[in-house]
């Protein structure tokens, strides 16, 4: 009996821990679909998650937390999305001077929060199914955020296959001379793109500082941003690869801590690089399999239209 | 719309121009590109833009379909101005353009690339059976479901057709239709403007074919250097009297020099195979090559059939294996790299003049050196000597007539002609006994078009061999010795060029056997 238990408790924080990613990944997906490389998704995570924690401890609203981190996510976005669409500055370097400059930010933000703790955002259960055995709790028993990644998988993955926004955005990145040439406003497209990335990478934040950790800590995205940007190119931008991937770094990360817990002897660094390396190593293999396939032809390239 | 009142009735005036330009000027920087152009396009009818390259064509398109916005001169449709802030208010105008360089996705499917041009989205089912009417009523044939990329190019300028013709448009600009088709495929086109026009609709149709022009327009504008030249009935015109509208003087003709003795081999290729890279280019299936000395070999074909394939395979760019498979002047060179066929005094000119041919953001005089470098004349122990390095720049530029600002300019700011010019005159000067050119006179002015095939000609004449690869049916009867076609990654055994015809040849292009006119008269 215990063991059921423990299992759903280890499988139910592997989930927590895929979830940030997820939720990041999925937006910076978005993003590259629409033909812009943002290389500040681990800024504006992080930006998200020092704005969420001080809104949230503060006010003492989660709500208002979440709200107020996808706002300051979306607004370093916009940084971006100004320099590199409208001023059409090189995508690499200005992604990450928007990591820098959020890093730094988020730090001077959370400075006088260092410390102090928060009440995680309580776990919502499904009444009925999340009294199911092991995967009751796993599946119908987190926290809100969880919901949303899921519902954002579902809506990126309908939204880029089904509509026509989606068909759009992705004939924007695909080709955007040909998309201006059919009066598609590419620009305006490719700045909504980076903002819903920059939305999503805002509520990864808060997911870490609100729910997964709740606390503030300055380094506390600890790469998941780099990490997330690295599962959209080995997912070859689909996003349900990106499910796999999150989902495989949850898994792993999670047990390089148990496995720390039997205490067998080998450096905690070495196992705590475990799950990047474990992530990396999975995608770099799929992405050998469907080689050059995937990638938005227009991809980091600026847009200048000619007047 | 406001009624117009003529202003004296007794006079049977035209109606008004379904689509005009008034004085339309456009400046890029110091260029004028287009300078007072007037333009009127009538209901029904088919009307031509003629023009060199250069000549101010894409730009007074640009403008009349949004893409561009006019400095001055104003647009009219129906005789109200009107004006197109962007490409989709013209489209909403009725206005449908088929770009020369496709606006085409290629990983969307058919469908999804229409669906892109339509104003509001429709469901993808319905869209798929609207494209099979249209498909059917003109005779387009293509598939909704397939991927762009997939594509042959007279596929995807067909798409490009429906997806215009879905829009209902009033007038249709084809951008240099015919320049990617072949013989076959430009007749099937030419039937289905004749529909178009029969339902009253306009097309622009823009080119620089003049026999087409003649055939199929009922009225040309000529322009030249970005000045509206004339407006003439090109059924009443000769292709010579519109040649001279356009280039404003009469065209040199190369003088053919077929007396010249043929000497060894110098270029031999054996069962070259070369293998695709993913889904785009063709793949190289067995094929098999002389050229002696002395004599130029053209190869035709549509583009995207294996050419640029077959040039990387010879330049060494890509190397496909067997070291016997290509042999320059009698040594084994399959598996040697560029540097080192360039070492076996052969030369290469690539399709593409700037990224390829020329570095462009680079000097002239450095861009001599990297063809250059190995012929050990400028380069001493790895040390680039300059004043040798000027000294052959020099050289070129006199040479070979090669015109710019400034002493040693950027590769980028010289005109498409002019860099021509000094790319074939940095391989020439080489003295290769092999020269391999790929699009020789592609998006180059006739005067510099005539003056590069006269080069290759004397360069024959001194006893070089020469490959002379173009998409250009009318360049290579004109100056090469025999002609081979490319299709589909293999190509046919070259035939003398007074034994062939453009009919034999657009057949090959299109896949059929041989190129030889005798065996097709014979059976007929």
């Amino acid at each position: 009996m215990l063991d059921t238990v423990m299992i759903g408790a280890v499988l139910a924080s592997v989930v927590a821990a895929a979830t940030t990613l997820l939720i990041a990944s999925l937006g910076e997906l978005v993003a590259e679909r629409a033909g812009t490389l943002n290389l500040g998704v681990e800024g504006m995570m992080i930006i998200g998650a020092a704005v969420g924690y001080a809104t949230a401890y503060s006010s003492g609203s989660l709500l208002l937390g979440t709200l107020a981190a996808v706002l300051a996510g979306m607004a370093l976005s916009l940084v971006f999305a100004t320099l590199t669409i409208w001023l059409a500055a090189n995508q690499v370097a200005s992604g990450l001077a928007t990591t820098i400059l959020g890093l730094g930010l988020a730090g001077l933000i959370g400075a006088s929060f260092v410390g102090t703790r928060l009440d995680a955002a309580p776990a919502l259960d499904i009444p009925g199914l999340s009294d199911l055995p092991i995967l009751g709790k796993v599946a119908f028993g987190q926290d809100a955020f969880v919901y949303a990644s899921v519902g954002l998988l579902v809506l990126v993955t309908w939204g880029l296959a089904r509509t026509r926004i989606g068909l759009i955005l992705r004939a924007v990145g695909e080709s955007h001379a040909a998309a201006h040439a059919l009066g598609h406003p590419v620009r305006k497209i490719r700045t909504l793109a980076v903002m819903f990335g920059g939305a999503c990478a805002g509520l990864a934040g808060a997911h870490l500082s609100l729910a997964y950790t709740p606390f503030w800590a300055s380094d506390m995205t600890a790469g998941r941003g780099w990490i997330a940007l690295a599962l959209v190119v080995f997912s070859a931008w689909k996003p349900l690869w990106l499910l796999a991937g999150a989902y495989l770094f949850g898994a792993v990360s999670i047990l390089q801590l148990h496995v720390q817990g039997f205490g067998l002897g080998i450096p905690s660094q070495l196992l705590s690089s475990l799950p990047y390396l474990a992530t990396v190593g999975a995608l770099v293999l799929i992405s050998a399999m469907k080689r050059g396939q995937g990638a938005p032809a227009s991809l980091g390239v600026p847009f200048v239209p000619d007047r | 719309m406001a009624d117009v009142v003529p202003s004296d009735p007794s006079t049977l005036e035209p109606p008004p121009a379904l689509l005009e330009a008034i004085g339309l000027t456009k400046r890029f920087g110091a260029l004028v590109a287009n300078d007072h152009v007037s333009l009127a396009i009538r209901a029904g009818e088919t009307h031509a833009l003629l023009g060199e390259n250069g000549a101010g064509k894409s730009t007074l398109v640009k403008m009349m379909c949004g893409l561009l916005q006019a400095d001055s001169g104003e647009l009219r449709f129906e005789g109200a101005p009107v004006s197109f802030p962007d490409p989709a208010a013209s489209r909403a105008r009725g206005i449908g353009v088929v770009f020369q360089h496709f606006a085409l996705f290629d990983a969307l499917t058919v469908v999804e690339n229409v669906a892109l041009g339509l104003p509001r989205h429709e469901g993808l089912a319905a869209l798929a059976a609207r494209i099979e009417a249209c498909v059917h009523r003109y005779g387009l044939q293509v598939e909704p479901y397939r991927r762009v990329g997939e594509l042959s190019v007279g596929e995807r300028q067909r798409v490009e057709i429906v997806r215009c013709l879905l829009g209902d448009p009033r007038v249709l600009i084809l951008d240099e239709p015919t320049s990617v088709l072949t013989p076959d495929e430009s007749e099937s086109l030419f039937r289905t403007v004749d529909l178009l026009t029969a339902e009253g609709r306009a097309v622009l149709f823009i080119s620089h074919k003049l026999d087409e022009v003649r055939r199929l327009c009922q009225r040309a504008t000529v322009l030249r250097g970005g000045k509206f030249i004339a407006e003439v009935d090109p059924r009443r015109e000769s292709a010579a009297s519109l040649a001279r509208l356009m280039v404003g003087a009469e065209v040199p003709r190369t003088p053919r020099i077929v007396t010249h003795e043929l000497g060894e081999p110098r270029l031999l290729v054996k069962n070259l195979n070369l293998k695709g890279d993913g889904s785009r280019g063709s793949a190289l299936i067995d094929i098999n090559l002389e050229i002696r000395a002395g004599e130029i070999i053209g190869i035709a074909g549509v583009a995207g059939n294996g050419q640029t394939a077959l040039f990387e395979a010879l330049s060494g760019e890509r190397l496909g294996g067997d070291a016997e498979a290509i042999v320059i002047d009698r040594t084994p060179a399959g598996a040697l790299g560029p540097t080192e066929r360039r070492a076996l005094r052969a030369g290469f000119v690539p399709e593409e003049r700037l990224g390829h041919a020329a570095a462009p953001d680079m000097r002239l005089s450095d861009n001599v050196l990297l063809t250059t470098h190995g012929d050990g004349r400028n380069v001493r122990h790895g040390v680039i000597s300059h004043s040798v390095l000027h000294a052959m720049f020099g050289e070129i530029v006199k040479r070979f007539d090669v015109r710019f600002g400034g002493r040693d300019p950027k590769a980028r700011r010289l005109s498409g002609g002019n860099l021509q010019k000094f790319v074939i005159g940095r391989e020439v000067l080489r003295e290769p006994v092999l020269l391999i050119v790929d699009q020789p006179t592609w998006g180059v002015d006739a005067a510099a078009a005539s003056f590069i095939r006269t080069t290759l000609r004397a360069k024959a004449a001194e006893g070089c061999a020469v490959l002379v690869i173009s998409q250009d049916l009318d360049e290579l009867l004109e100056f090469t010795d025999r002609i081979a076609v490319m299709c589909e990654g293999r190509l046919t055994a070259p035939v003398p060029v007074e034994e062939t015809s453009r009919e034999a040849i657009g057949l090959a292009m299109g896949g059929a056997e041989t190129a030889s006119a005798q065996g097709d008269a014979d059976a007929a």
